[in-house]
């Protein structure tokens, strides 16, 4: 263990992420909205923290363990959702730290729960810094995710890796990390000036349209508005929004294979896409014949519009809304979250347990049946026509069984401090540990999860946190093992 | 002609005894020199102990005054490095080699003469694969060869009752089956070859060789075999170079294919390999596996490990269990007319599928393709016809007046892309593939006579 070293990089990267006060700092300066000390004040305190970190430590050597990569990224989190939420408290908008913390850890995770109501009167700095949290934490969940785990052993990635031809066949994207970070860097710029472009062009205000097209690219969920999208009540917004989310779930490898001369072809060969494709194309369907059929909505263009954006919205893991999808019929809502579950692609933005898995899982238990017929087969479980090693799916569904467990454990908890009913338990850990943003219950999409105490809050941080870290990144650090020398 | 061998092992040393037994000065290189000295006391050639691919192990083996060398050791790297040594040292004029990888194969561009220069490239494997392939495609069939690229085949097959032409003369064959063309090549009765003529009668048990256009072939074998046969559901032991790519070549097809193979890490990367054939690790013979995946049900049964005897008795536990259709792998020259006496349908041999391809560069004359038959005993090839009326015995003449030695047939022609059968009243023209079958190929001499273009005859 290297605390020293872990103290200097962290101290780093306070100073780095103190620039990013910076933006809302001279929006609160430039619309006089009345958050401007509470923005320099934690500009200050982050960048002077950072500072003093790195002061104290920057003497040492730079090497980093294997092992620290676990407790580094958690920290990465942890810390930077502490600051992070300065402005939000020190601004007032939050009632208490616990809310701004539970904000703050919401926008990096790109989860989308929000605590706070009445955004519309908020100052702009402060609308624009959630936006903006989210847009940075899409950001760093990419470069974990693709360029990071794959290095600890663990996440959805380790699936894709071995699987993918041509250029990215490499473990990493390209021979050093910092190339792979800048490349996947230009892909996410990219996207997110595209879509605010766009969004810009469908009528949005050039502040709602940066401010969604960071949220949208992260599948984070946080609007500028108490009622979402369904704010803008423009279709045009609605189809462009439902186009960049469904690129933000798609694994950032395949981007990067796609704009590296492998074409269309990068998409449709990857046996990931299509499964994700196709669940998405099979919920949006459903969910337009059961709006249909229970006649939710006047017309049959409003009902598919409501459906192929709410499904792309929760089974990408974003949470925006433009319909009180609680409200449809019953078995809508539940399908909805749960499709956040198996819907996005490892190394994307996207939560869940990540489609890879549950082709993985599918393909497995397949394979179990068929073996009961053929006793002597000989019948590896194949991805891209290529054989997946027995200890790759056995890691599949280890971490399937710690997350259902971990959801179960957090449901129990949720209960115990909430006291509250099942329903809204249930649908904040769900929503939380897969980083979709609204639950259910009393925290559903018409709702905010104000409602929920300061424990409570704290419990679904650490679900945001849980499920963005693909868990074992956390829970590693729990065994005793990892702390002996 | 002097012909350099190099490689004595199971390629090598048989095509050795071939060449030597049809007279050409043969040397043989080989590592190995208790292999080498064995052979080279049975068999009247010249042994040269030492690595195939060194310049001064193939000077000794006097590469230099050679017409041909046969690259057939057991490494394709050495075969294909020995091919450029013959071509830039010693500029052999015919280099021929044996590749087995479809890592190299699978890449022609290889083999041109400014990279490796392998004139014709030799693959056992791939050969026995693809005479395979064509009996799950005529599963009535003993053995079929093809000519031409494949628009012309040569098809054995053994007579049963239930064939509608079976106790009736030859000549009827136009009448009943009006539409299709052939020409019966050759009768084999009771081992004796009897030449076919219009009035002869097809009896049970007679092993029929006819020549035939491909889409002409399975009705033509309805007609001496009964009710129509296909395979749909066949099993394949052994998932070597040869089990693996026929169930990959199968799977082009309807055909249901399940592939035995005993070794659990090649079980595993076959099944990696293939997508739809369903891979059983076990024994090819263990009639619990065997019931247990209701092999009695299957069509074919292919046993084609690298065993012999392994391959004789799953053959054998097949057919007892119901197989309709049995075809064996065997390497053992002795044991090839063994089997013929255990029910075992059809036995298949490397080395009797590749010494045709050899033959067709060692012998005189343009000859295009050779096909061992009956073991080795009868031959069918294709010449080219060369030269014009006046230097030819055979161009401007019709069929009925070349005078074929007895034994011989003319079973086809290839002109242009067109077949045509050999009837009395065609004219052979210059540059026609003509298709004759040897009943003994001892008769090669004057066939090959017969084509040779004369000089100066007038």
């Amino acid at each position: 263990m290297h605390l020293v070293t872990i103290g200097y990089i962290l101290g780093v990267l306070l100073m780095v992420f103190s620039t990013a006060i910076l933006p809302p700092l001279v929006m609160a300066w430039a619309y006089g909205d009345g958050a401007l000390t509470a923005f320099a004040d934690a500009y200050l305190l982050t960048l002077g923290a950072g500072f003093l970190l790195w002061l104290t430590t920057r003497a040492v050597s730079r090497e980093v363990s294997h092992r620290d990569g676990f407790l580094l990224v958690t920290l990465f989190w942890g810390v930077l959702a502490v600051f992070g939420a300065l402005p939000l408290y020190f601004s007032g908008v939050a009632p208490g730290f616990s809310t701004a913390f539970f904000e703050s850890m919401s926008g990096l995770t790109t989860t989308g729960s929000t605590a706070l109501s009445g955004l519309d009167d908020m100052p702009h700095a402060v609308r624009f810094w959630r936006q903006e949290m989210q847009w940075l934490g899409g950001m760093g969940i990419i470069i974990l995710a693709v360029a990071i785990l794959p290095i600890l052993q663990i996440g959805g990635m380790q699936l894709y890796k071995a699987e993918v031809p041509g250029p990215v066949k490499d473990q990493k994207l390209t021979p050093r990390i910092n190339e792979t970070a800048k490349a996947l860097w230009i892909i996410y710029v990219g996207l997110t000036v595209a879509a605010a472009l766009a969004l810009w062009l469908a009528g949005m205000t050039p502040f709602d349209a940066v401010s969604h097209s960071f949220t949208a690219v992260g599948t984070a969920g946080f609007s500028t508005h108490d009622a979402s999208i369904g704010y803008f009540d423009n279709p045009a917004v609605e189809y462009i929004l439902t186009g960049v989310m469904f690129l933000g779930a798609v694994n950032f490898a395949l981007h990067f294979a796609f704009l590296h001369g492998e074409g269309l072809r990068a998409y449709v060969a990857d046996p990931e896409f299509r499964t994700y494709a196709g669940l998405l194309t099979g919920l949006v369907a459903v969910v337009t014949v059961v709006l249909l059929a229970y006649q939710v909505y006047p017309s049959g263009e409003e009902a598919f519009r409501r459906a192929v954006f709410q499904a792309v919205s929760i089974g990408t893991t974003t949470g925006f809304a433009t319909a009180d999808y609680a409200a449809w019929p019953s078995l809508l809502p539940y399908m909805l979250l749960l499709s956040g579950f198996f819907m996005a692609s490892a190394g994307s933005t996207g939560g869940g347990i990540k489609a890879v898995r549950f082709l993985v899982m599918l393909k497995q238990g397949y394979r179990q049946s068929y073996l009961l017929i053929h006793p002597h087969a000989v019948a590896p479980l194949k991805l891209r026509g290529r054989p997946v090693p027995e200890a790759v799916i056995q890691a599949v569904w280890g971490f399937f069984a710690v997350y259902v467990s971990t959801f179960v454990i957090l449901v129990m908890v949720m209960l115990a401090l909430e006291d509250g009913d099942f329903l809204t338990a249930a649908g904040a850990v769900a929503a939380t540990l897969t980083n979709i943003g609204p639950g259910l219950g009393e925290v559903g999409p018409a709702d905010s999860f104000a409602s929920i105490s300061a424990p409570g809050k704290w419990v679904l941080a650490l679900a945001m946190l849980l499920g963005r870290l693909e868990l074992f990144t956390f829970f590693v650090l729990l065994m005793p093992a990892f702390w002996r020398k | 002609m002097k012909i350099t061998i190099l490689g004595a092992g199971q390629v090598g040393a048989p095509v050795a005894e071939q060449l030597a037994l049809e007279g050409h000065d043969i040397t043989v290189v080989d590592h190995d020199g208790d292999r080498l000295a064995a052979l080279g006391e049975r068999l009247d050639i010249q042994p040269v102990s030492g690595h195939a691919a060194y310049p001064e192990v193939l000077e000794q083996a006097g590469l230099g005054a050679a017409d041909m060398v046969l690259a057939v050791t057991a490494s394709d790297e050495v075969n294909m490095v020995a091919c450029q040594m013959a071509e830039t040292l010693f500029h052999t004029p015919t280099k021929l080699a044996r590749l087995r990888a479809p890592e190299y194969l699978t890449q022609p561009e290889l083999f041109t003469p400014d990279a490796f220069p392998v004139d014709y490239i030799i693959s056992p494997e791939q050969v026995v694969t693809d005479s395979i392939h064509r009996l799950v495609e005529h599963p009535g069939a003993l053995q079929v060869v093809d000519f031409a690229g494949g628009r012309v085949r040569l098809v054995g097959v053994r007579a049963e009752p239930d064939g509608p032409l079976v106790g009736h003369q030859l000549q009827e064959l136009r009448h009943r089956m009006p539409g299709v063309d052939t020409r019966v090549a050759a009768i084999y009765r009771r081992g004796q070859a009897i030449i076919p003529e219009g009035p002869t009668v097809i009896e049970e048990g007679d092993e029929v060789f006819f020549i035939a256009a491909r889409e002409h072939i399975q009705g033509v074998l309805t007609s001496l075999r009964g009710a129509e046969e296909t395979v749909r559901g066949l099993v394949i032991v052994g998932g070597g170079k040869i089990g693996s790519s026929l169930a990959e070549s199968l799977e082009r097809t309807p055909v249901q294919v399940k592939l035995i193979d005993h070794n659990p890490g090649h079980a595993a990367q076959v099944a990696a390999d293939l997508k739809h054939t369903l891979v059983l690790q076990g024994d090819g013979a263990d009639e619990t596996l065997l019931r247990e995946e209701n092999v009695g049900a299957m069509d074919m049964f292919v046993a084609v490990t690298n065993d012999d005897e392994a391959n004789i008795m799953a053959s054998m536990l097949a057919k007892q269990i119901g197989v309709q259709r049995v075809v064996t792998l065997i390497n053992r020259g002795a044991y090839v007319d063994l089997v013929q006496q255990t029910g075992i349908d059809v036995a298949v041999s490397p080395y009797l599928a590749t010494i045709g391809r050899i033959l067709a560069h060692v012998r005189r004359g343009d000859v295009a393709m050779v096909h061992s038959l009956r073991r080795g005993a009868a031959e069918a090839i294709e010449l080219l016809a060369h030269g014009d009326a006046s230097t030819s015995k055979v161009i401007g003449r019709r069929l009925d007046e070349i005078q074929l030695p007895r034994g011989v047939t003319i079973g086809a022609i290839v002109r242009g892309g067109q077949v045509l059968i050999a009837h009395r009243h065609v004219v052979i023209e210059p540059e026609d593939h003509v298709i004759l079958f040897l009943v003994d190929k001892r008769k090669i001499a004057q066939v090959e006579k017969l084509f040779q273009v004369g000089l100066g005859f007038f």
